[in-house]
């Protein structure tokens, strides 16, 4: 990988509490270009890293550097302007905006071209188009996925974030929604994924992180990962799937 | 008969409309109901009643009871309660949330700065009533139906305020920003919205709305320093009945509100108009529960 290092975490430590912490020395690299999947059971801190990093969780030491930026301690709402879009697990949209405003609250970092940007949003996600005026909250589950990453693509980020996006998904919702991130990755945005779903994310992945207790345990390229009978049974909870 | 009353409770709609809304615009986006609305109400009005001591009543135009100085009073007492609304956030509010207060602890707040404002009113003002206006303004009688003209300017004057606050809400960024935040303000920070500038608009949107309140209640009724309070039972009943979460459930609840109190006042005793409040809102939430355009909690 001779690409730029374009997200770097070093020995994050963070939480919710100042003395108990969640991540406890998490490092992390992701270079330009890339999908990086980390991976863990519940309860690991893989919401809290990517938390971490939207500046919504408390970070008490080390370092989160994006293009070589310092971004700890960042006012969320400035995140936008840095680049980093993010896509939270749960209440992701603004249900009781219709699918058009949140992909125009999506877009307000960089209102000059708003109008441009949404014709070029719907037509990575042309379902949304038809469906612009209605309330987010009326959407399916997969259709309210894609309004989520939809909505984080508007502001031109080139770095997205994404939390859990199969949670509450059928496999089928599932792979398209991580087919999607492809398309997303084409578009010249790098994207890093927390996931559950071992098989689905590694899948479209180059690379991975395994997470236990606050602490990065294995990484190494998806197809490792994935073959990886270690990294299944301890982790991932899919022995059976993936020794067999 | 019949129609006087629709008309008497529109007139009453009115005013509480523009209290029901800030209440409703503050209890969504800064998460707890203020019991200070109505006495914004009330310091919306006398600012203005201080304003045409300082530049004068003089003339009327079109037949209503107040000139252009009311008008101007109008206006910079809108923006003069904002600024209040804000130096009381700056100095009580803003602190709390920092502190991550509790939702009680905003509300007791509240309580205290409701009765700050409306003793600093008594100790300023006095107890008695004061009046923008001491002229007897014949009501216009159409077909048996009798309303002042006064009453005719505070119904239009809502009903413009209203459809100019729902184009603000539906058209621009910040109106925009503003039913974000109320939805979800995690999300909002993650989209680029300051939520901290969100909150500062609410204020001054709640108090201007209020304090032009305050003053159409000033000139269609009087100016005292309960004037406000008074209004508070009607407000929340508004709200509750709207369905909380909807600034179009709270017009739609200061309106049944309204009307129940028209009804009241002309078939039973005045006095009860309160007690059929209530009434209209425990009839409304037995049938449903969220209110009318509530979302299930």
């Amino acid at each position: 990988m001779t690409a730029a290092l374009h997200l770097e975490v070093t020995d994050l430590v963070a939480g919710y509490a100042p003395d108990v912490p969640i991540l406890r020395g998490m490092s992390l690299s992701v270079h330009t270009g890339e999908i990086v999947t980390v991976l863990g059971p519940n309860g690991a801190g893989k919401s809290t890293l990517i938390k971490a990093i939207a500046g919504l969780v408390p970070t008490s030491s080390g370092a989160i550097r994006v293009r070589g930026n310092n971004i700890m301690g960042l006012a969320t709402h400035r995140l936008v302007t840095a680049g980093v879009a993010y896509v939270p697990q749960v209440d992701n949209i603004f249900t009781r905006l219709s699918v058009q405003e949140n992909l125009e609250i999506g877009g307000m970092a960089a209102p000059i071209e708003l109008r441009q940007r949404i014709a070029e949003i719907y037509a990575l996600f042309p379902d949304l188009a038809r469906l612009r005026q209605l309330a987010a909250g009326k959407l399916s589950g997969g259709q309210r996925q894609m309004v989520a990453v939809a909505r984080a693509l508007m502001a031109r980020p080139h770095l997205i974030m994404l939390d859990e996006p199969s949670a509450g998904l059928s496999p089928k919702l599932t792979e398209m929604v991580f087919q999607k991130l492809l398309d997303v990755r084409a578009l010249g945005v790098t994207v890093l994924v927390v996931e559950q779903n071992a098989k689905a994310a590694l899948a479209i992945s180059d690379r991975g992180y395994v997470l236990a207790e606050g602490q990065q345990r294995f990484t190494g390229t998806a197809s490792d990962l994935l073959c990886s009978p270690e990294v299944g049974e301890l982790y991932l909870g899919t022995r059976t799937k993936l020794a067999s | 008969m019949m129609v006087q009353m629709l008309v008497d409770g529109v007139v009453a709609a009115s005013f509480i409309t523009l209290g029901v809304v800030g209440l409703s615009m503050v209890y969504n986006i800064l998460n707890f109901p203020t019991f200070a609305q109505g006495d914004h109400i009330a310091t919306g009005g006398y600012i203005a009643l201080g304003l045409v001591a300082l530049i004068g009543t003089a003339g009327s135009i079109a037949g209503l009871s107040f000139g252009w100085p009311l008008i101007l009073a109008l206006v910079c007492a809108a923006v003069l309660n904002g600024v209040v609304a804000l130096a009381l956030d700056r100095a009580i509010f803003s602190r709390l949330r920092r502190q991550n207060a509790s939702r009680i602890s905003l509300i007791m707040a509240s309580f205290g700065v409701a009765l700050m404002l409306r003793h600093l009113i008594i100790v300023f003002a006095g107890h008695e009533p004061h009046y923008f206006s001491f002229a007897i303004q014949p009501a216009l009688d159409f077909g048996g139906v009798r309303i002042t003209r006064n009453e005719l300017v505070a119904v239009a004057v809502t009903t413009a305020l209203v459809i100019g606050l729902h184009l603000f809400l539906s058209r621009t960024w910040l109106g925009k920003s503003m039913r974000a935040v109320s939805e979800n303000p995690s999300l909002a920070k993650v989209n680029g919205i300051d939520v901290n500038r969100v909150i500062l608009w609410t204020w001054v949107i709640s108090a201007g709305l209020a304090a032009v309140a305050g003053v159409l209640l000033g000139v269609v009724v009087q100016i005292h320093p309960f004037m406000g309070f008074e209004l508070l039972l009607p407000m929340f009943a508004a709200l509750i009945v709207g369905g909380m979460t909807s600034i179009y459930g709270a017009v739609l609840g200061a309106l049944l509100i309204g009307l129940a109190e028209g009804i009241t006042v002309q078939y039973f005793v005045p006095e009860y108009r309160q007690a059929v409040s209530f009434i209209v809102v425990i009839l409304v939430l037995m049938v449903r529960p969220n209110g009318i355009l509530g979302e299930k909690a």
